[in-house]
């Protein structure tokens, strides 16, 4: 195991993180901080209670879910695709470490600054709110396998993509619609009866239910259900990344 | 950098390498640095950048690699450092092999790539001690900085990227492979596009690399250097290996010599006498080139130049040449179908 090389990627891409702080951490955690403003004070204080929530708490689990999703995608795409496209990664080509090494070094420097975005916006909104958390454990768990889980997805669109464009498409056209209609911001129980149909195909609807039930012990879906939906996505992704480096695509020729 | 201070990118003092690469480095002094077999390279596109090479590197040797753009200097290089997946054959590194056993492999070479990649918001130090814990290399802050000395990059080290000049983003090219204190040193083009000073510093550099028991294989546009510079000379063409010399052998089995005679009044044609010595008219007419071959039993000069007395031609000035490794290389490459 080559530990420098795991710990030179992982080192490398935090002090990114420190370089453009107020990219990374600050702006996400200022948007999410209006959400509380906007939906939760504002728009909040004339909706009734969900599920016996009141409403501007009843959206802080979604919301940190939205951004730990949007975070961990952009972050780890990024930090794959900016050394292709500068032509710096020769080098991780070249250097001794398995593929193993560079997605630990690489994934896991994107899931801790995810995690480190979520648990800020989770403080942040106790100003907001009043937060209980009836299961600590199971919020952990879902906060760090989510946090991996979209890491290793981003660092799959880093390597597909061969433009900016590209880049943003999957975060920006597919993960923020779909937790927008994941139920961030409503419950399940709320919609017709065939708009609930159609959303239990939303893979984003398992993570948030299932993550809002750590919060208040109220789900859309089952328990089981979120963690296997969590555990599936987590596999393909492995499966996929295992794939590009057996194959080398998009990264040798 | 001056004389009374080595440069040493090999030694004990890092403390770096376990048992197992300690009894490689005495095995592997009797293997070759890099034996290329049968590789073949065939991209997606259908074109064949390499076809059936064959190449021994020795170890302590300045390989250079010369052949003209599109060779397949590159991919070869490329194949070697693990950037790019051979289509057939086999490259091991002082006897690993580059794809089976990749880490010890890659642990002992170093890559200089052609293009001048970086990663612009990042410090010289922080880049050039990244390259070293990459390689699977713990810390060494003294090593770090004598590299960044040698190279004189050590007043810049704290400068970002972005703010190097070409020449400088060069030298930390050259200070990322050699951070991680590699025994096999490639440095694809390393002097494209850099001024005469930082050209004569990396030679240096590469000197004193081979002093300390590197081997150097080099791919240069710049002949003279490969010339200078040079233990052994490899030419490819059209993805093939067409010749791999001794440098002095290369130059003395291809090397003619020209002897040029300054006349002082021009010649319209070369005079009958003269005719049958193959001599040139250059110059206008002003010149007469002889050519010979330094190998043969005589030269010709002393009866082509009593013929010319005989003819009455008188000369005023003559000098000789020996035809460079360019021209031999211009040859070469030209003459093949």
């Amino acid at each position: 195991m080559n530990i420098h090389g795991v710990r030179a990627i992982y080192v490398s891409e935090m002090a990114r993180t420190g370089r453009t702080l107020l990219q990374s951490v600050v702006s996400p955690v200022l948007s999410t901080s209006l959400y509380f403003v906007v939906f939760g004070a504002a728009i909040g204080s004339r909706i009734t209670e969900v599920e016996g929530v009141s409403y501007g708490a009843f959206i802080v689990p979604g919301l940190v879910m939205l951004m730990l999703l949007t975070q961990s995608v952009s972050n780890a795409s990024f930090a794959i695709y900016f050394p292709k496209f500068t032509g710096t990664i020769y080098e991780l080509l070249s250097a001794p470490i398995s593929h193993f090494e560079i997605v630990l070094g690489f994934v896991g420097a994107a899931a801790t600054k995810s995690l480190l975005i979520g648990v800020i916006i989770l403080i942040t909104a106790g100003f907001f709110v009043p937060l209980q958390i009836a299961h600590p454990v199971w919020m952990v768990v879902f906060l760090v396998l989510t946090a991996f889980t979209f890491s290793l997805l981003g660092f799959i669109i880093g390597i597909w993509a061969d433009g900016f464009e590209k880049l943003q498409f999957v975060p920006l056209l597919i993960i923020t619609p779909l937790a927008f209609l994941g139920g961030t911001f409503y419950s399940v129980d709320m919609l017709p009866p065939f708009w609930q149909t159609v959303t239990l195909f939303n893979p984003v609807v398992y993570l948030i239910s299932g993550f809002r039930w750590s919060f208040y012990g109220i789900a859309d879906v089952s328990l089981a259900a979120s963690v296997g939906m969590i555990a599936l996505f987590l596999v393909a992704c492995l499966a996929v990344v295992s794939w590009i480096f057996r194959t080398g695509y998009k990264l040798k020729a | 950098m001056s004389s009374d201070h080595p440069v040493r990118y090999r030694g004990a003092e890092t403390g770096s390498g376990g048992p197992v690469q300690r009894e490689a480095s005495v095995t592997a002094l009797h293997r070759p640095a890099i034996s290329v077999s049968g590789l073949s390279k065939t991209y997606a596109s259908g074109f064949q950048a390499l076809k059936n090479v064959d190449l021994e590197i020795r170890r302590g040797e300045i390989f250079a690699l010369l052949g003209p753009n599109g060779a397949g200097k590159t991919t070869l290089i490329s194949i070697i450092c693990g950037i790019v997946n051979a289509s057939e054959g086999t490259v091991l590194a002082e006897g690993y092999d580059v794809v089976k056993d990749y880490r010890t492999a890659r642990s002992i070479i170093g890559l200089v790539p052609q293009e001048l990649t970086n990663n612009a918001f990042e410090t010289v130090h922080s880049v050039v001690s990244f390259s070293r814990g990459l390689f699977g290399k713990p810390p060494n802050p003294a090593h770090i900085e004598k590299v960044l000395r040698d190279l004189t990059l050590w007043d810049k080290r704290e400068a970002q990227m972005m703010m190097l000049s070409g020449g400088m983003k060069r030298r930390v090219l050259i200070a990322k492979a050699l951070s991680h204190e590699p025994r096999i040193l490639f440095l694809d083009e390393p002097t494209a596009g850099v001024d005469v000073e930082l050209r004569r510093e990396m030679w240096d550099v590469v000197r004193s690399l081979r002093a300390n028991g590197v081997t150097i294989i080099l791919t240069t546009h710049y002949i003279e250097e490969a010339e200078e510079m040079a233990d052994r000379v490899g030419v490819i063409s059209n993805g093939e290996i067409i010749l791999v010399e001794e440098k002095s052998a290369l130059m003395d089995k291809l090397g003619s010599k020209e002897l040029v005679l300054q006349l002082p009044e021009p010649l319209e044609a070369v005079p009958a006498p003269l005719r049958h010595h193959g001599l040139e008219l250059a110059a206008e007419g002003y010149e007469l080139v002889y050519t010979y071959d330094t190998q043969s039993e005589g030269t010709g000069i002393p009866e082509l130049l009593r013929d010319m007395d005989q003819a009455g031609i008188e000369f005023r000035d003559l000098r000789t040449k020996q035809s460079s490794l360019e021209d031999i290389f211009v040859n070469l490459v030209r003459n093949r179908p």
